[in-house]
């Protein structure tokens, strides 16, 4: 499997953010994307998600399933972290687990995943920014997707969270998954970089 | 078709829970019906031949109330986000969640009529006529109301844009319920002609509304 983009052009509110942009990533790899705010890596990731219009350019996918779209191949996880705060964590792991369908895993053993089986009956609404974080990591888990898209993965986790994280993204990588992951601090494995918009 | 029982499974469950939309409606619309008698006076027949047009107000800008947070409340956390990645069609999904609005928060309106119409001088015929017309005239409220809805997610504070786009594409319905509900308590026109036309423009939008508010959320993509 490969992930490659081609010329991408991307503008937002009347502004360029970037063009002529190239990128590729083979399963097993992670690519971090860096670059100074504003530097268009959260656009980026929402181009390969689908979730932005694209102005130019082109991103394929090699060897996926043919039988389905990019964007449903791939799990985003952006700055919201797509939880409803009146419904509990187990709730919510449960319906996006049957939502998205696929190959779905227990939600128990993802939520032990990210440590979070002592809070698995406590409402989203009570979670710490860090938690609320882990709970959306265990939505990658929940339904098994080849292609991990991550904004700021890392920001609010503490260092044993970043740790287990790391571990997670490893095992994923390991299983012929890929990251696409925008950062500013280092995702704790090897990853080849990205630059976009100039020095940082 | 379980990834769409999950939804309305879900957004029925956020609906009943504490700061959810269903208890708000149906408060809504026991305010308004229940301060009519004391605006209009004690004149009985008055109170029974408005009627049934105070209960259509009544539920059409309570589910109006509600409507605007169909889509905004899943675009602010996100939810939309993943709900465009998953594998169901955007119209399917839109429909599931217009669907689980109507029975979250349109039915109790429903269910509450026949107390109401107790306040309002209507007999047991006339409020199960009533009744009849909000069951087959709601949905359309609903699925029409969808696309303001999906509309007012693009724009930031779209919650009055909702009401001036949604009550012209409402009028229609709300003319052939209470024109339904007249003809079966007073006559002379059959109730069968205006009913007929309250069922097609719930049909109607029914298969309108979600195609396009996917479209409008498509477009909308930031």
């Amino acid at each position: 499997m490969r992930l490659s983009g081609r010329g991408l052009r991307c503008v937002r509110g009347g502004r360029e953010v970037f063009s002529g942009l190239e990128f590729h990533a083979a399963a097993g790899e992670a690519l971090a994307v860096v670059g100074p705010n504003g530097a268009g890596k959260t656009s980026l990731l929402r181009l390969i998600a689908g979730l932005l219009a694209m102005d130019g350019g082109s991103i394929d996918l090699d060897g996926g399933d043919a039988e389905l779209t990019l964007a449903e191949q791939a799990h985003y996880l952006g700055h919201r972290d797509a939880m409803k705060p009146a419904l509990s964590v187990t709730e919510n792991l449960t319906f996006w687990a049957e939502f998205l369908g696929g190959i779905p895993a227990d939600p128990a053993e993802c939520l032990a995943a990210v440590g979070l089986s002592h809070a698995a009956l406590l409402p989203a609404a009570y979670l710490s920014a860090g938690q609320r974080r882990r709970l959306s990591i265990a939505r990658l888990l929940a339904v098994r997707r080849p292609i991990w898209l991550l904004d700021e993965p890392t920001s609010a986790l503490d260092a044993a969270s970043q740790r287990i994280f790391a571990g997670l993204m490893t095992a994923h990588l390991a299983g012929g998954g890929l990251i696409v992951a925008a950062t500013h601090a280092p995702l704790g494995i090897p990853a080849r970089e990205l630059r976009i918009g100039g020095e940082s | 078709m379980s990834a769409l029982g999950a939804l309305i499974r879900r957004d029925i469950r956020i609906a009943l829970r504490v700061g959810g939309g269903a208890l708000i409606g149906v408060l809504f619309f026991l305010t308004v019906v229940v301060l009519m008698p004391f605006a209009l006076g004690p004149d009985l027949a008055l109170l029974g031949r408005l009627g049934p047009a105070i209960l259509w107000l009544g539920a059409l800008l309570a589910s109006l109330l509600t409507l605007d947070r169909l889509f905004m409340a899943d675009h602010d956390d996100g939810s939309l986000d993943v709900i465009l990645m998953s594998r169901t069609p955007l119209e399917l999904a839109c429909a599931a969640k217009a669907l689980a609005h109507w029975l979250a928060a349109g039915v109790p309106l429903i269910v509450a009529t026949p107390v109401l119409g107790m306040l309002l001088n209507l007999d047991g015929a006339s409020t199960a006529a009533v009744a009849l017309t909000l069951l087959a005239g709601t949905p359309a409220l609903t699925f029409t109301g969808m696309i303001g809805a999906a509309l007012a997610v693009t724009l930031q504070r779209g919650g009055l844009l909702l009401a001036v786009l949604v009550l012209p594409l409402s009028i229609p319905v709300l003319i052939f319920g209470v024109a339904a509900s007249n003809a079966a308590i007073a006559g002379p026109l059959s109730f069968g002609t205006p009913f007929s036309i309250l069922c097609a423009l719930s049909l109607a939008s029914l298969v309108i509304g979600p195609f396009a508010a996917a479209a409008s959320l498509r477009h909308g993509l930031d």
